[in-house]
């Protein structure tokens, strides 16, 4: 007995619109006048998508032997790299590889800062004792923290390991490019401050996987949407148990409502 | 005042029924509000889910947000890693985040629909004005607290927002800069602003509680609206909103939360800006700023308007932004066909529609930087939206022809059995 809400043809041009908006809206929301990043088929992608432990290991030894010497993670603690859905190190593992890592500490009773093998319990540390030093030691740019950036970049990953590995190619012809600065083709402006991280062979992998720069550009980029969404694999677990309940309860209520209506005229 | 014809039978026989309703007549007044004893008509079809919806969205949000606001520190150089502190070390802290930062965005979802389905079957005209009204005041008041709520997690977007936005009421003449400095708390955004928009983002949903019972009030005074929108003749027009309606709602709220739970749980970053995972930072200014998406249709309609003899492009687009709110005030007047819905309006049906395209472009135009091609759509859909309501309305109202309207609610149905 229910009409349509409106003709067919006005809820076709209305869909054409949404398409269109949203179409147009996508490469300007990503990143300024850099080429678009190659999608990759991570993991992690897709509602059962989970992270490779292997991956996020490879992916903590290149952070921890290339990225480390300019980047820190200050949301990130030692132990995290031992708890659920991560890269899964045992405990006796964070403890050994977080006491690799040199931490600041203090005062003590002299009153004196200090340092000290890292802890489980201490967040990736930066290596420099202030902003300022940072800079000065990076030609004045930041290595900003890298907690979030998996999740403080359009395209995230994608981008990173993007970024990281095929980004740093010759400047075209006629580039001008800056002081102390690198030509890197995903990177908004092209001319990043970071010198090309990754080179082939640059840590020799634990478990024997060839270290060439795609190879290593994936693997932290991983990690690193680790670090910034830790608790990926618990959203997606709990996500398919709601989504369950949903649809059965959804039937339910569906079949109350006929059963209900059924001599409503 | 005893109750001298509260109800006795069924579940008031039940003793301890008996005792409460006896002394305080909550069962009985519920019965009135959402039960047995409101009558409803029977043909409502699924779009008037939204109301109910919109609800739920509200109890959503501020559930989600009195526990999210035990862990979270209203402090310029805290909130944004209290934020993260939720998100990584409180249990179920990025639930409770990806609810509340999704939440928002669906109450507007279902709120956009609600208002269009009240544009469509013309649930403003009259008696419901002053329920159109209040409509629009919970639209005002929402909008208030998610601009205020985006601003606590202190991020670049948050920031330059606040910024931007604030700095719009610099546009008016003489007070302007006293009221920029005023709403600031000081001379730039910061600690201050941060604190009282978190004092008000608390405060406005529970003012927003107390205008949507005024709203339902309001609505109970002459019921719902329906899609014929021809009055309710009589009791064989009604039926009772419970079961009836309560269970379809539910069946909206299931298909509503399975959406929900597809962003909360699949897509939980999509709808935000991934610049607001960077702490804010006075020093760096984001290439282009840009509100939340509810908000995207408002600033398109803000940065579309040029400077106009005398009148700033800033003073201009900042009247034209608020004034595209205002103007649903003057909507029971604007529209004067004396048809409600829009099915038996076959002019104004077509330009409703139109109307929502205008409104889809303003969205586009809104996201995208202001100039070439976007600035153009923004500027041409800005000038529609306004006609749409000062000329377009009052002249279809008038030269229209509406078909035929049928004599009651259940006429069509009475004729469809006829001739079975
Ligand atoms: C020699 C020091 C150094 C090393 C080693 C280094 N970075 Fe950087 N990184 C920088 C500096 C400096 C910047 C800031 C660049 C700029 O602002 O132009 C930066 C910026 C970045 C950015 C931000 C790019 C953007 O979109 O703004 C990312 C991501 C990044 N580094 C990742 C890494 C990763 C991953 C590694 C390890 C494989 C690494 N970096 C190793 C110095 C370094």
């Amino acid at each position: 007995m229910r009409k349509d809400f409106a003709p067919m043809t006005s809820l076709k041009l209305l869909a054409a619109a949404v398409v269109v908006a949203l179409g147009l809206n996508g490469p300007a929301l990503a990143a300024g006048d850099a080429d678009p990043a190659p999608a990759v088929n991570w993991s992690f992608n897709g509602p059962f998508g989970t992270f490779d432990r292997a991956e996020l290991q490879r992916g903590y030894q290149v952070y921890k032997e290339v990225c480390a010497a300019c980047h820190a993670m200050k949301f990130v603690a030692f132990r995290n790299l031992a708890d659920p859905g991560g890269p899964g190190f045992s405990a006796a593992e964070v403890k050994a590889l977080a006491a690799t890592f040199e931490v600041t500490d203090g005062p003590n009773d002299d009153g004196e800062m200090f340092k000290r093998p890292g802890l489980p319990q201490d967040k990736f540390p930066s290596p420099f004792p202030n902003q300022k030093a940072a800079r000065a030691a990076n030609g004045g740019a930041y290595p900003l923290d890298l907690s979030l950036i998996a999740k403080a970049r359009p395209q995230g990953p994608d981008y990173l390991a993007a970024l990281l590995g095929a980004g740093y190619t010759q400047p075209p012809a006629g580039f001008a490019l800056g002081e102390g600065l690198h030509y890197n083709k995903y990177f908004p402006g092209h001319q990043i401050a970071m010198p090309k991280p990754l080179n082939p062979d640059q840590v020799t992998y634990a478990d024997g996987t060839k270290a060439t720069v795609e190879q290593m550009a994936h693997d932290v980029s991983a990690f690193l949407m680790w670090a910034a969404e830790p608790k990926l694999e618990e959203r997606k677990r709990l996500g398919l148990k709601v989504m369950i309940f949903l649809v059965v309860l959804t039937g339910l209520f569906m079949a109350a409502k006929k059963r209900i209506w059924k001599d409503v005229h | 005042m005893a109750n001298n014809n509260a109800p006795t039978s069924g579940f008031y026989a039940n003793p301890v029924v008996k005792w409460i309703e006896y002394r305080l007549p909550v069962f009985s007044t519920l019965d009135h509000m959402v039960g047995s004893k409101y009558p409803t008509p029977k043909n409502l079809n699924y779009w008037w889910n939204f109301g109910s919806l919109a609800g739920l969205c509200l109890v959503v949000q501020i559930l989600t947000g009195i526990v999210l606001v035990m862990h979270y520190t209203p402090h310029t150089s805290l909130a944004f890693d209290s934020v993260e502190h939720i998100m990584r070390d409180v249990n179920y802290g990025w639930l409770l985040r990806y609810m509340h930062a999704n939440g928002a965005s669906m109450f507007f979802i279902v709120v956009y629909i609600h208002i269009f389905r009240g544009l469509y079957f013309g649930s403003y005209k009259s008696p419901r004005e002053l329920l159109w009204f209040l409509g629009v005041i919970i639209l005002l008041l929402m909008m208030a607290t998610g601009f205020m709520g985006y601003v606590l997690p202190w991020g670049q977007m948050s920031f330059w927002g606040a910024t931007v936005i604030t700095n719009l009421f610099s546009a008016l003449p003489v007070v302007g800069d006293p009221i920029v400095h005023w709403l600031w708390g000081g001379f730039a955004v910061d600690n201050p602003t941060l604190n009282r928009f978190f004092s008000l983002h608390y405060l406005l949903p529970f003012v927003l509680v107390g205008v949507i019972i005024l709203h339902v009030l309001a609505l109970h005074q002459f019921g719902s609206n329906n899609p014929q929108g021809i009055d309710v003749k009589g009791p064989q027009d009604t039926i009772p909103f419970h079961p009836y309606y309560t269970i379809k709602d539910a069946v909206g709220v299931g298909f509503f939360l399975l959406f929900f739970s597809f962003f909360i749980f699949y897509a939980p970053n999509f709808l935000g800006h991934p610049d607001n995972y960077i702490p804010a930072n006075p020093l760096v200014t984001p290439a282009h700023i840009v509100p939340e998406w509810y908000f995207l249709p408002f600033y398109a309609i803000l940065r579309s308007v040029p400077d106009i003899w005398f009148i700033e492009a800033k003073l201009g687009g900042v009247l034209a932004m608020f004034g595209a709110i205002a103007i649903l005030f003057l909507l029971p007047w604007l529209d004067t066909s004396k048809v409600r819905s829009a099915r038996f309006r076959p002019i104004y049906k077509q330009l409703t529609w139109v109307f929502l395209i205008t409104c889809i472009g303003l969205g586009y135009s809104g996201g995208m930087p202001a100039e070439g091609l976007p600035l153009i759509i923004g500027k041409i859909c800005t000038v529609y939206y306004f006609l749409h309501f000062l000329v377009v309305m009052p002249l279809v109202g008038w030269f229209e022809k509406p078909t035929k309207l049928p004599a009651s609610i259940s006429e069509p149905v009475l004729k469809a059995q006829a001739a079975e």
